[in-house]
């Protein structure tokens, strides 16, 4: 099994795909040549060409919707969005066009095109380059989204957004694109979309989360020593209610943990699904942990603190498991917010 | 109704100047009619009309090959008709019954049929150039010899992805060709109070392709300009803007009566007529009366689909519920 890490897990990913498949295409901003800004599409333009693995001028809604004509055409572009705020100058093509195509052509038109970003803080990049910005795209029926938590998924669920025939939107948190691990590649490694992954153990209640928050709700619950069942949600959209919520019926407890804002977060969806289905089952409030309703500051120390850290999240997970009521975040804690 | 399928009726075109006078002539009288049903309340939600454009949808028809694909907008009942949909798939999409072309769930903005490359029509302005520029590329990286032609108004020369299209059509060297219908409005506003100039084929120029200015109110103009630039395309020649010349006689949707134009300045366009055009070049060679006979015939036609389309089903629940997967 190779040790890859997360940015060339996705790069792996491509090529073995584009091996299968001669009509798979990857187009972005330095995507070719240069190999990507974060180097998740190194090597592919010097195996497979200019041709399929195109540099495109800065301007996201035209080869946004380049992706969308291509696709229809007979093309699988992999369009690299090199950060999701980005895809704010491009998302007509995404949600009003391409999500439509099959819709409105009656299945004679679909657009079997991947939108590969980066997502999430960490980095230092700032209130433009560091939001999440999944409910963006969550919204819309017409477009699949899904989320990598480490190198394995980030292998296993590219390889199947890229063999879906309708457009998948894939956020690769940056923040884990050094991390390295062995990765199960070939058929095996493939993961299906649509299916979330119980990552932990537990009784006492379900926490969901995605992305870079999966390793650090695994940390938390770990270093509390809590009988929590992790899951990786891992596709968004459309999400593994029957995972979730039979999680949830057993362990009567529903928490999410999010790196986004907590007003209109996806962890409200989920609650919201879970709770109206398993309410008799249910034996506290359901609990978000997620980041304070403010752009993501810059400075280290605020950004560390932006973002649900494993001590933040074991804190609260703590309380809730032993008081079974809602505990107040950091912001509220300190007084900064209400 | 109709029994030609949408292929044969595009074929048909190719027959000559009276059969594309006689689509010019189906389109014309879609459009009224389309206008009457929508006073009467027989359509609901929003119409965009077409009469005065007819010569150029129907040449971008005539010289395009049915594998061919066009981007079009939500004024596209006279593209769709030329590109050979039948009329009851147009007018009951329009209608909002089963028998339209998308079910009844797409309506009057949304046409599409690839058995003759119509994408699905675009009612976000603008959106269709990048669509059209990637439809190229996929043609170019495949080795086809196909062509990706977009049709929009003289407003989306002012959106951002207008440019954006043009760049990388320009840059890659791709076969596209942008057909700007400049009919002079943006929806209520003269395109002298919102572009800075009203030769539009300037702007083609400025991306570094061939551009032309051509009087769009003739068929055989438009012919014979677009043959050349499918032909540059097919032979790896790249991208070509036409600016069409054209004028809209109706206003831009159902609520506007268009009195805003300046006096006389539909007067003379309706001279130009492009019905009116062909009709002249037909009768040295046909009489009247075989064109009288023609209008007859398609206003018989219509008069039948009509009364058949409002005792057809209305699109059914389930329709909506189709072609959805996430």
């Amino acid at each position: 099994m190779p040790k890859l890490r997360v940015r060339q897990a996705v790069m792996t990913a491509i090529a073995d795909e584009m091996r299968a498949d001669p009509s798979v295409v990857v187009f972005g901003e330095d995507v070719g040549a240069a190999g990507g800004v974060f180097k998740a599409t190194e090597g592919l333009f010097e195996e497979f060409g200019p041709l399929r693995v195109r540099d495109t001028p800065i301007s996201e809604m035209g080869f946004m919707g380049a992706a969308v004509g291509a696709s229809a055409m007979g093309l699988r572009p992999v369009v690299e969005i090199m950060f999701m705020e980005f895809l704010g100058v491009a998302l007509d093509q995404l949600v009003t066009e391409a999500a439509k195509f099959r819709y409105l052509s009656r299945g004679q038109v679909t657009c079997p095109l991947v939108v590969r970003t980066t997502v999430g803080s960490g980095l230092g990049f700032g209130s433009q380059h560091s939001q999440t910005l999944e409910n963006w795209v969550s919204a819309t029926p017409g477009l699949k989204v899904v989320t990598i938590s480490d190198a394995q998924t980030a292998y296993g669920l590219m390889r199947s957004a890229i063999r879906d025939p309708d457009p998948v939107i894939v956020l690769e948190p940056r923040v884990l694109y050094a991390d390295r691990e062995e990765v199960v590649t070939g058929e095996e490694g493939v993961i299906p979309i649509g299916k979330a992954r119980v990552v932990g153990q537990g009784a006492g209640a379900t926490v969901v989360t995605m992305g870079s928050m999966v390793s650090r709700t695994l940390q938390a619950a770990e270093a509390e020593g809590l009988d929590v069942e992790v899951i990786d949600l891992a596709t968004l959209v459309p999400w593994d209610r029957t995972t979730v919520i039979e999680s949830a019926r057993r362990t009567g407890r529903i928490v999410t943990v999010e790196e986004a804002p907590m007003s209109g977060g996806w962890g409200s969806e989920i609650i919201a699904a879970v709770i109206s289905e398993v309410f008799g089952s249910i034996t506290a409030p359901p609990l978000r942990i997620t980041c304070p309703d403010v752009p993501v500051p810059y400075g280290k120390h605020l950004e560390e603190r932006f973002a649900p850290n494993p001590q933040e999240i074991g804190l609260q997970l703590n309380e809730y498991m032993s008081t079974g009521a809602i505990p107040a975040p950091w912001w509220v804690r300190e007084g900064l917010s209400a | 109704m109709t029994t030609m399928s949408a292929l044969d009726r595009r074929r048909a075109l190719r027959s000559g100047l009276l059969e594309q006078y006689r689509r010019m002539v189906e389109i014309r009288l879609m459009e009224e009619k389309v206008n009457e049903l929508f006073a009467s309340g027989s359509i609901h939600g929003t119409t965009h009309l077409c009469q005065g454009q007819e010569a150029l949808a129907v040449g971008i028809a005539t010289v395009l090959e049915p594998d061919d694909v066009v981007t079009a907008t939500y004024r596209s009942h006279g593209i769709s008709l030329a590109l050979g949909l039948t009329p009851t798939g147009v007018l009951g999409e329009i209608m909002g019954r089963t028998a339209g072309v998308s079910d009844g769930v797409g309506g009057s903005m949304h046409m599409c049929d690839m058995s003759v490359g119509l994408l699905p029509t675009f009612a976000i302005v603008g959106a269709g150039l990048p669509v059209t520029a990637g439809a190229a590329l996929a043609f170019q990286t495949l080795g086809q010899p196909r062509v990706s032609v977009a049709v929009f108004g003289d407003g989306a020369t002012n959106i951002g992805a207008f440019h954006e299209a043009l760049n990388l059509a320009a840059v890659w060297n791709l076969p596209a060709i942008f057909i700007v219908d400049n009919n002079m409005y943006g929806e209520y506003s003269r395109i002298d109070t919102t572009t800075p100039f009203e030769d539009l084929h300037k702007r083609g120029e400025s991306y570094a392709m061939p551009s032309i200015a051509i009087d769009a109110m003739d068929v055989d103009v438009v012919q014979e300009h677009l043959q050349t630039a499918v032909d540059r395309a097919r032979a790896g020649g790249g991208p070509t803007f036409i600016e069409a010349k054209t004028y809209r006689f109706a206003g831009h949707s159902r609520a506007d009566t268009a009195p805003y134009r300046p006096n006389g300045e539909l007067d003379s366009w309706l001279d130009r007529d492009p019905i009116r055009v062909t009709e002249r070049k037909l009768l040295e060679t046909v009489d009247q009366a075989e064109l009288t006979a023609i209008r007859d015939q398609e206003t018989e036609a219509l008069r039948v689909l009509v009364s058949e389309l409002e005792d057809a089903p209305q699109a059914a629940p389930d329709q909506m519920f189709k072609h959805v997967w996430a």
